[in-house]
């Protein structure tokens, strides 16, 4: 028996989303990622004698927002509570989060599965609380540099039930995870900048047994392909420790990407104990069902009923929905570009799942930085449609728009590319094909269909090239047919 | 209620507070008057009593998300002892 199918993975993760406020969650120092050590580090963010936080708003409502996307309990009151550490990138000695009465409690998103099956992955809470600053260990002999610019950056802390089995299925819930936040437009999703990272809590258990094994939490995830490659070790790992006799410790691992390894992190001296209590500087705030009803009716087309109504109203696959609705910045441009074509959104998703897709990606830019924007595809598109260009001369346009040589019109006219329909002309051409090709011409008069049809590729070919590519491809068919076959 | 020495070592440990060995045995009495008077609380029955999370029932006004502070930097820094390219320098956390 392959040992992986005699044990049952299970795995839960902690997101932390970084809100995106233009402020901290309890002062008024900027957000901006990239600013020189401790420039946007205010009295509150150093923790300084006698300062007090002031809740920012914008949290609390981007919070509810995710509440209400993933169909969870939102209290009516939510209490902030000090997490109590001694680490130098914290300097205040605690960090402000939620304990008891989360923001956020009891939601669930649906995933899908390897097999294609949907499966419901529960979130037990989603909290509210501080970033820490963040320490450089490399650049100081002797010391660690702290730079406190990310102190008191707004997080929301996503935790599910141990609901996954394989890493494949925590990769599908946070990707679930990561577009939802996008399109809530409460993270920017960055995970190189750390916007969005990850912990997983991996355990294994035999196949019958009923109660959890013994778990361990993988940090320093920050990446979808090392999260899914940490997951796989570490069930390796475990199983190898299990099955030479050992047991599993409880302990957190650090996942290193060049060695595609986890390992231990130096166990503190003692277990963590966090003494949890309520902040006395900061008062219980107030959820009215104003607010959640008026934040409710913000909340954007969520990306599964978008992905459905394409496959439905725009009758695209689902394979092409679920690309499109992958990034909100994706479905926004797909949408422009379908209303400047009047619905016309197969050829719509092509051209952007293809030649902007292929474009956008080999540069590295995002689609909402795109030269070619949805207006100046949709306008290309319209001029395949109406037969001004052929499909093939639109690539062309296309790469000069990409260039930045000008809009789809005025590079047809200035390179002279717009598609010759005239049917006078296109057999003018086809004529001067026939009579400098006569002798396959012969040919083509004493062949079998098979081969007639390899004839005709030939000739079509020599008369695009003739018209520079040029000629109504279906006319050219069309005509050279009658004219051979006569 | 009484505490023993390791529980002292352990809470002056979390509080990084360095104690005197001869002044645990004080601590051990004084700090299990608290813990005592705690459990006289624990005593009363509270079952239909929602836990307050702060002693003024009142509720928290909040923050308009405007950035309104200012690179302070080196006011800030003129308190520190270490520092360095804009950092604030700590002995080495990690080896």
């Amino acid at each position: 028996m392959n040992k992986l199918e005699k044990w049952e993975t299970v795995i839960g993760l902690e997101i932390h989303a970084q809100l995106s406020t233009k402020s901290k969650i309890f002062s008024g120092a900027s957000t901006n990622y990239g600013a020189d050590p401790n420039t946007q580090a205010c009295a509150v963010d150093l923790g300084l004698p006698g300062v007090l936080p002031v809740i920012n708003e914008e949290a609390i409502q981007m919070a509810i927002k995710f509440g209400l996307a993933i169909n969870a309990k939102i209290p009516k009151t939510s209490v902030f509570a000090r997490k109590n550490y001694f680490y130098p990138d914290l300097p205040k000695g605690y960090q402000i989060s939620q304990f008891e009465l989360p923001i956020v409690s009891n939601g669930h998103i649906e995933i899908e599965t390897e097999n294609k099956k949907n499966k419901t992955i529960r979130i037990t809470r989603a909290h509210l609380e501080e970033d820490a600053g963040k320490s450089n260990h490399d650049e100081f002999i002797g010391f660690t540099g702290i730079d406190l610019n990310r102190a008191g950056n707004p997080l929301l802390e996503i935790v599910s039930e141990p609901d996954m089995s394989n890493a494949k299925e925590a990769i599908s819930y946070l990707k679930k995870i990561h577009t939802l936040v996008c399109y809530l437009k409460i993270c920017d999703g960055n995970m190189q900048e750390g916007s969005f990272r990850c912990d997983a809590n991996v355990s294994i258990k035999l196949k019958k047994q009923k109660e959890l094994g013994t778990r361990t939490e993988i940090k320093n995830l920050n990446s979808f392909k090392f999260i899914e490659s940490a997951i796989n070790y570490e069930i390796e790992r475990q199983i190898n420790v299990i099955e030479s006799d050992k047991t599993v410790v409880q302990e957190t691992r650090l996942y290193d990407s060049n060695k595609n390894e986890t390992r231990s992190m130096r166990s503190k001296e003692e277990a963590n104990d966090y003494r949890y209590f309520p902040d006395p500087d900061l008062l219980p705030i107030l959820i009215a069902d104003e607010t959640k009803e008026a934040i409710k009716k913000s909340i954007p087309e969520l990306p599964d009923v978008k992905c459905k109504r394409y496959q439905k109203e725009l009758a695209l696959s689902k394979y092409d929905s679920d690309n499109l609705t992958s990034n909100p910045d994706i479905a926004d441009y797909f949408e422009e570009t379908i209303k400047i074509t009047n619905g016309n959104a197969k050829i719509c998703a092509n051209w952007i799942m293809g030649d902007l897709s292929a474009s956008l990606n080999k540069k590295n830019i995002a689609i909402k930085n795109s030269p070619v924007s949805a207006k100046m595809l949709g306008d290309l598109i319209n001029l395949i449609i109406d037969k001004t260009i052929s499909g093939k001369i639109a690539k062309t346009v296309f790469e000069a728009m990409w260039n930045g040589e000008g809009n789809a019109i005025s590079i047809i006219e200035s390179k002279d590319l717009k598609q010759v329909t005239d049917s006078g002309k296109i057999e003018k051409i086809i004529d001067e094909i026939i009579t400098e090709n006569s002798s396959q011409v012969e040919q083509y008069k004493n062949s079998s269909d098979e081969k007639k049809q390899k004839l005709i590729g030939f000739f079509v070919g020599q008369i695009m090239k003739k018209s520079k590519g040029k000629a109504n491809p279906k006319q050219v068919n069309e005509l050279l047919k009658e004219k051979l076959d006569n | 209620m009484s505490l023993d020495k390791s529980e002292i070592q352990k809470i002056a440990w979390l509080a990084r507070l360095a104690i005197n060995e001869e002044d645990i045995a004080n601590y051990c009495h004084e700090l299990a008057e608290i813990v005592n008077m705690m459990e006289q609380m624990n005593s009363v029955d509270t079952t239909d009593i929602a836990p307050l999370a702060h002693p003024l029932e009142v509720f928290s006004r909040l923050r308009t998300d405007d950035v309104t502070e200012t690179n302070q930097r080196e006011n800030f820094q003129s308190n520190t002892s270490e520092k360095k390219d804009g950092y604030y320098l700590v002995p080495k956390v990690i080896e």
